[in-house]
Parts: structure tokens; C-alpha cells; sequence
């Protein structure tokens, strides 16, 4: 065992969760701030923040974690605390997740239950350095490439819900200012009532292109009117802050720290063929007024690299629901007979079998690779951008495999294949919730 | 966790992607034209190999390398056979074909130092050894062969029909399968080292191919050919329970060495084709690919094949040189690489029509070439069938 501060609090959330001691903390009941996502659909207002964010004067920018040194060697080995963190994630996927994922994709929403032993982990303290709280001591990537994959392993569709705010606090932490970090980083990190909050990138109609946004912020006085339709936003409703996508006109596409109190923002749920626990929905923004300060980071932004920690995300979820397939179809395989023997035993099922363990490793080693050199410091745009080509020609072959695998049986919903296959169709065109 | 390439092999990448430009390019063409012809301009490449590997440098061929001594006080290590694969890309970026008929370098090589004695290496350490393993009736199914190697006395007494024989003509000698006790079974498969002129040993002919025609491949027939009994690599025991598995071992080691030709190959003509298209090609890496124009999206999609390829071929070298057990990784980047050199290669061709197709230009050789790494050192479809075992956890009679 490590005892570097990541490792420190790492055993003391594992502590918690084995000993029940987070069931006591008086948290509060997300199922509040989900209610009628699961039946109801249609216009409904935005949870209105009640939360004070403090005014921060500050001028500078924000504090950055530092890159990660490594040796220069080529190693695919996880370190000491990146394992903790991965048998974590996975103790903490095969308990929760897998078990509620049924229930979670009818009522489209997560069980408080659930929702307390995810926040007992406090994985925002991930996303912050420790001058601000947090135990980053580098900007830990491969460390959050970790988390996502090992969270898809257990259900894509409730990682996307548990990992939205700690993927949006990411995106404050690596741009944004002194002032905005200090103004929402504590309430991200409060125990008792960490916010919630999404990023919100993707529009509507077909092809969407988040460097063609059509949501305008055009600036006005010392601010800006930002007018446009966000879709397929997790947790629309219970958002308590959205970081939102939008053009400046002359400057190009900029991030908007949106209060879901602001005057002018609503909400609707919208379900949809997968991600059904994400509670997805609309956001639209109708002349919302923000002041300068809402816009995320400062000159050093680079909307680019943003869009890039998006693609990683959906990379590594993409892995980890495919890991979850393999694992799932070998035993149905071996089992199923058919012919007198077991299904396994027949080169068409067997070779299908192979292929997505080969193409499998593959999105994971590009991932692997985007991920490691952003946690360097180093670029990894194109890395990035090619880990996100191969997952999106991959991913859904291996959610079609999948579910072919099973036959019929993998038709109904009693077997996870299906839901699978409905979850990975958002790989590769969405690019809202996940930031590493 | 780091992807990137460490610093120390930049000598040998840079080395060995100078000769690929330099020594091989240039005279491509030329030995593809002129099949069989031997290609003299690669015995002073030989020789220079030769002065290195003395000199405790890599810088090998097809071979690879016999394991080193570890860097001692480094926890993860990058070794002979990173350094290998990585030599072998650069090489087959040049050309496939000269590669596999380096002198000295040939598979044989591998075999030999892989499981040789010392007394064997000694002796049969530098020369160039070929490998003789299918036959007529044994490809893939390589414990189905009907060589014979009988003891009699010192001497093994071979009878055999092997074809392709990489280099079988230009080779030093011959590393041959056989088995020394026929009602054993596979267990009784063993490697003989036959030097070229041994009496009984005949090359039949060579053959003509497709592609990587710089390479010779013969027909070798062996009748009562006697080999001395120390020419027997590994142990003359008949080991019922160990079985096939110990010969097959070797192929562990190679099979990332030949996906890394695929790789190589691939680059070649990516790269020569994002040259011919560059008025036609702004990559920046941001737009989805279905916003982009069809060539953009395909280039697009040919990169993050040939990365994926590339990476996993190192990654099954990194487990050879730290020692974790790498048989499905192996056989996974033989399978990606296979499988990707043959995709990218032929859809260069495509998307350069006749510039990719004519022979004034060297893609439609590299869709020529790449169609052999796809076959040789197991098939696509034995990769499948051995990762889909490994990960099933069936034997050989349960998953046929």
C-alpha cells in the first residue's frame, strides 16, 4: 500500500464503504432531484439552485495541476495508487452497479441507495489539486481513464449520471479561472451536498458537429446573450450548474458557466434509445444574460484540447462497456448448447468471440496512449481523435456481436446484451457529461 | 503508464529507417521485377548488421534477438524484443521482401536462439538459418507433418518433403521439423539444424509468388539425409505431457516480430499515399469523421487502424521483454496487424487508382506484399482460433 495522499484517501473511503459508516452521513436524497424523469416528459423548470456561489475577486488564473513525470520507458503498468483506485471503482461497479442497472434503465434514474455509496467514494476530491481541497497532486488522466472504464464495466448508462459533475469539475480545474474556481469548487466538495452539474455540448439535427455550434453567445456590455438548444444533456433536471458550448461570434466556440437558476433556462426530459439512468433531456437557453465571468478559463482555453478530454471520456467508457461484453458472453458461450454441444465450440460464435477481444484491446490502446500523453502535458489531440475513430468503428460492432451472440435471448431485456447495444450507440457522435 | 517510444531506441529507429530509405527503396522495384535474383547489394548491409550485433548493439532482421542481460535495477523493462519489432517496422517501411532475405537474419535464426545450447550457438550462432516446417500436406496444422527423423546411431536420419522455405536456397542451413518417433504423436515433433550440402538434402525449385518476391522461397526435399545427433535443438526427450506446446512457444515470439512487418508495410503506403493526396487532405483532428469529406474520413479511419496495430505489437513485445505471459497478445497484434496491413495496403491502391494500381509507384507491391503477413507465422483465422481458445478456455478438441 502507498501512502501518497491519493492513496490515504482512497483507504479511507474504501473504509467507509465497508463499514456502512457513509449510510449515516445525512446526505440528501438525489431521488428529489430526479423526479418524473423516469414517466413524464415535457417542459419542466430547471432545478432552481437555492445554493449561494461566494463572488471571487480574484484576477489570476487557475491553479493547474502539474503534468505527470514518468519514466521514459514504455509501460503499460498502472501505478500503485491508479490500481487502488481501479479496485475501487470495480469493487464499488460489481456491487452497485451490474446489480441495479435493470431497474435503473426502467425508472431512469439511480436508487439513493447507489447514489450515497457513489458519493462516499468522493471522487471529486480527483478532479481538484490539493492547494484547492482536492488530492491531485498531477493532472491524473490515466487515473480518470480508469474510473470511466471501470464504471462503463458496471453500467455506461449510470456511469454517465455518477461521473457527470466530477467530469465537469475537471473542466473547472483544467480551465477554469482563480475566481471560478474558487467560486464552485467547494460546493462541488461538499460531503453533504456536493452540486450537481453537467457539460453540455451537443445540439440538435443530424451530424452534429461541436465546432459548428449553433448556439450564439454574442457579447453585451460586460457579458454575454446566449441563445440555442442543448440535447441529450444528463441529468437536464437536477443539474444545478451546466457548462454550455456556445459561439461567440468573431472568436469562435466558448464554454458558459450556467446557473440552472438563470433567468431563461428550462428544461425538458427526453429519453432515449440508451443511457436511460443519465435521465437525459433538453436544455434551452432563451436570451440567458451571464456576466464576462461565466466564461470557462481565460485567453489560455483552447476549445480544441476540451473536445478532445470529451472524446477520451466516451473512449474509455466505450472500453469498458466492451470488456463488460466479453466477460459476459464467454460464459453464455460455454454454456449454451446447441447442436449437442456447447456454442463456444463452433468457430462462427468463437471467432466472434475473438474479433472482440481483438478490436477491444485495440480502442483500449489508443485510448491508453491519448491518455497518457495528456496527463504528460504533452499534445494529444490527434491521439485522441484516432482513439475516438476506432472506438466508433469498433465499439458498436462489439455491442452488435453481443447481442448476436445470445441469439434471441440476447433480444430480451432479462440479459444485459441489449442494453448494451442501446448505450453504445452514443459513442462516438455525443460529447456532453464526460471530460477526463 | 507511457505509450511513447523511450528515447534509448532512437539510434536504432533512426538507423534502421535510414537503411530502409537508402539501402532497400532504392532497389524495391528492382528484386520484385527480377524474382530469384540474389540481391548482392545486402551482403555489406549483412556485414554491417554483423559488426553491430558484436558490438552487443540490435539492429537485426527477422530474427530478432537472444534474450540480453536485464538492465538490472529498472522495474519495467524495454528490451530485445521492443527493440526488434521496432527495427522491423522501419526495415518492412522500406521493403518486406529484402528484410526476410537479409543474410543471417533469417527465421531459423530465431529458432536457433531461442532454444540452442551454447555449444550450439557457438557453432551455429552466425550462420544464416532458414526454417523448414509446412509441407505439402501440413500448413497451418503444423503437428500434422509427415517428416521423419529416425536415430541411428549419432545421426538423425531425415525424410522429408518441406515447402516454403523462406531463403531455404541462400541460407547457411536449414532448421527442419520433424518427428523422431511417428507413433508419439505431436510430442515427438522435433528441430534439426541441416547444413547446406548435407548429402540427401535437395532444393527442388523456387517459387513464384505474389509479392515479396525478393525473398526466395523453396521447395526442399530431404531423403535419408543424415544429420549429426548435436544438431538437435532443444531436448531429444519425447515428453508425451509437455507435449506440442514447447515447440509451439517459439511462436510466441515471433508473431509480433511479423505483425510489425504488416506495420511497417502499412506505413509505407499510408504515407505515400497522403503524400499523393495532399491537395485533397486537411487533417486537423477536430470535425466528427462523418463531417469530413470521404477521402478525409477514410485516411482518417486507415490511421487509427495502423496506430492501433502499431501499439499493440509493441505491447506484446513490452510483455516478451518483462516477462509476463503474452501468448493472446501475441496473437492479437499478428491478428490487428494482419488484418490492418492487408485493409490499408489494398485501400491505398483504391483511393490512388491508376497511380496506386501502376507499377510506377510502389503501393500496388505493398498490396502485393502485405497479403503474405496476413499468412505466414499462423493465419488470421489460427490467431482467432488461438485467442478464442485462450479466451474461452477451450483445448484444440473442444474448439476445432
Amino acid at each position: 500500500m502507498s501512502d501518497t495522499p491519493l492513496a490515504k484517501v482512497f483507504v479511507a473511503f474504501n473504509d467507509i464503504l465497508d463499514s456502512k459508516v457513509g449510510k449515516t452521513l445525512g446526505l440528501r436524497k438525489w431521488a428529489e432531484k430526479l423526479t418524473y424523469q423516469g414517466t413524464v416528459q415535457g417542459v419542466n423548470l430547471a432545478k432552481k439552485t437555492s445554493r449561494i456561489f461566494p463572488k471571487s475577486s480574484k484576477k489570476s488564473s487557475g491553479e493547474r495541476p502539474a503534468d505527470a513525470k514518468v519514466s521514459d520507458f514504455f509501460d503499460l503498468n498502472l501505478t500503485e495508487d491508479q490500481q487502488m483506485v481501479q479496485e475501487t471503482i470495480k469493487q464499488f461497479a460489481s456491487q452497485y452497479l451490474t446489480k441495479n442497472t435493470e431497474q435503473a434503465n426502467i425508472d431512469c434514474t439511480i436508487t439513493d441507495e447507489v447514489v450515497k455509496e457513489f458519493r462516499a467514494l468522493g471522487l471529486p476530491f480527483y478532479s481538484v489539486p490539493e492547494s484547492l481541497g482536492g488530492v491531485l497532486t498531477d493532472k491524473a488522466t490515466v487515473t480518470q481513464m480508469v474510473i470511466a472504464e471501470e464504471m462503463a464495466y458496471g453500467d455506461l448508462g449510470m456511469a454517465v449520471a455518477l461521473l457527470a459533475p466530477s467530469n465537469a469539475l475537471n473542466a473547472i480545474t483544467r480551465w477554469g479561472t482563480a475566481a471560478q474556481q474558487e467560486k464552485y469548487t467547494p460546493a462541488f466538495l461538499d460531503e453533504n451536498d456536493p452540486l450537481d452539474a453537467v457539460i453540455a455540448v451537443n445540439e440538435s439535427g443530424p451530424l452534429f458537429d461541436p465546432f459548428q455550434l449553433k448556439t450564439q453567445a454574442v457579447k453585451k456590455g460586460n457579458g454575454y446573450i446566449i441563445n440555442g438548444v442543448k440535447e441529450t444533456v444528463p441529468l437536464v433536471n437536477s443539474s444545478e450548474l451546466f457548462i454550455v458550448a456556445a459561439e461567440v461570434p468573431g472568436e469562435g466556440p466558448a464554454l458558459f458557466l450556467i446557473e440552472s437558476s438563470a433567468d431563461g433556462l428550462s428544461v425538458a426530459s427526453q429519453n432515449a434509445m440508451g443511457l436511460r439512468p443519465a435521465a437525459l433531456g433538453t436544455l434551452t437557453l432563451e436570451n440567458v444574460s451571464v456576466e464576462e465571468d461565466a466564461r470557462l478559463g481565460d485567453s489560455s482555453f483552447d476549445y480544441a484540447t476540451f473536445i478532445s478530454y470529451a472524446r477520451l471520456g466516451w473512449c474509455a467508457l466505450a472500453v469498458g462497456c466492451a470488456r463488460a461484453i466479453l466477460d459476459e458472453v464467454v460464459p453464455y458461450a460455454n454454456e449454451r448448447i446447441a447442436f449437442g454441444e456447447p456454442i463456444s465450440h463452433r468457430q462462427s460464435i468463437a471467432f466472434m468471440i475473438a474479433n472482440i477481444r481483438i478490436e477491444k484491446d485495440a480502442m483500449q490502446i489508443l485510448t491508453q496512449r491519448a491518455a497518457a500523453l495528456a496527463e504528460q502535458g504533452k499534445p494529444f489531440q490527434k491521439e485522441a481523435y484516432l482513439a475516438a475513430v476506432q472506438c466508433q468503428e469498433r465499439a458498436m460492432t462489439i455491442g452488435n456481436d453481443g447481442v448476436q451472440i445470445y441469439g434471441g435471448m440476447g433480444f430480451m431485456r432479462d440479459f444485459h446484451a441489449e442494453r448494451k447495444y442501446r448505450d453504445l450507440r452514443a459513442v462516438s457522435w455525443c460529447y456532453n457529461a464526460m471530460h477526463l | 503508464m507511457n505509450l511513447e517510444i523511450p528515447k534509448k531506441f532512437k539510434p536504432v529507429i533512426d538507423a534502421a529507417r535510414g537503411a530502409a530509405k537508402t539501402i532497400f527503396r532504392p532497389i524495391s522495384r528492382k528484386y520484385d521485377v527480377h524474382e530469384h535474383d540474389y540481391p548482392k547489394e545486402l551482403d555489406l548491409l549483412a556485414a554491417a548488421l554483423q559488426g553491430m550485433a558484436d558490438a552487443g548493439q540490435s539492429l537485426g532482421g527477422a530474427s530478432g534477438n537472444r534474450g540480453r542481460k536485464d538492465e538490472s535495477n529498472v522495474s519495467v523493462k524495454n528490451g530485445g524484443n521492443m527493440s526488434s519489432v521496432l527495427n522491423i517496422m522501419q526495415m518492412c517501411y522500406g521493403d518486406v521482401g529484402l528484410l526476410l532475405t537479409i543474410p543471417g537474419q533469417g527465421l531459423g535464426n530465431a529458432a536457433i536462439a531461442a532454444v540452442a545450447n551454447d555449444e550450439q550457438m557457438k557453432r551455429l550462432g552466425k550462420k544464416w538459418a532458414a526454417m523448414a516446417i509446412t509441407e505439402p500436406g501440413a500448413g497451418s496444422d503444423s503437428a500434422a507433418i509427415k517428416a521423419t527423423a529416425i536415430k541411428d546411431g549419432d545421426e538423425y536420419v531425415l525424410n522429408a518433403t518441406k515447402i516454403f522455405v523462406t531463403a531455404g536456397e541462400r541460407a547457411d542451413c536449414v532448421v527442419v521439423w520433424a518427428s523422431v518417433d511417428p507413433s508419439k504423436g505431436r510430442a515427438a515433433i522435433k528441430s534439426f539444424v541441416v547444413e547446406k550440402g548435407t548429402p540427401g538434402m535437395k532444393v527442388e525449385r523456387l517459387e513464384t509468388k505474389m509479392g515479396i518476391r525478393a525473398s526466395d522461397t523453396a521447395v526442399i526435399s530431404f531423403t535419408d539425409c543424415r544429420v549429426p545427433a548435436n544438431n538437435l535443438l532443444g531436448s531429444p526427450e519425447v515428453n508425451v505431457q509437455k507435449g506440442f506446446a514447447g515447440v509451439m512457444e517459439t511462436f510466441d515470439n515471433t508473431r509480433p516480430f511479423v505483425a510489425a512487418m504488416a506495420v511497417g508495410v502499412a506505413e509505407a503506403a499510408l504515407e505515400r499515399t497522403k503524400e499523393l493526396l495532399k491537395e485533397r487532405l486537411s487533417l486537423n483532428y477536430t470535425s466528427p469523421i462523418n463531417n469530413l469529406s470521404a477521402i478525409e474520413s477514410e485516411i482518417c479511419k486507415l490511421e487509427s487502424d495502423y496506430e492501433a496495430a502499431r501499439l499493440l505489437t509493441i505491447k506484446a513485445a513490452w510483455m516478451a521483454d518483462n516477462r509476463i505471459p503474452n501468448s493472446v497478445e501475441a496473437s492479437i497484434s499478428k491478428a490487428k496487424a494482419g488484418r490492418v496491413g492487408s485493409r490499408i495496403t489494398l485501400k491505398c491502391v483504391e483511393l490512388c487508382t491508376s497511380m496506386g494500381y501502376s507499377e510506377a509507384e510502389l503501393i500496388e507491391k505493398w498490396a502485393r506484399d502485405s497479403k503474405i503477413l496476413d499468412i505466414f507465422e499462423g493465419t488470421q483465422q489460427i490467431q482467432q482460433l488461438i485467442i478464442a481458445r485462450r479466451t474461452l478456455g477451450l483445448s484444440s478438441k473442444e474448439l476445432k
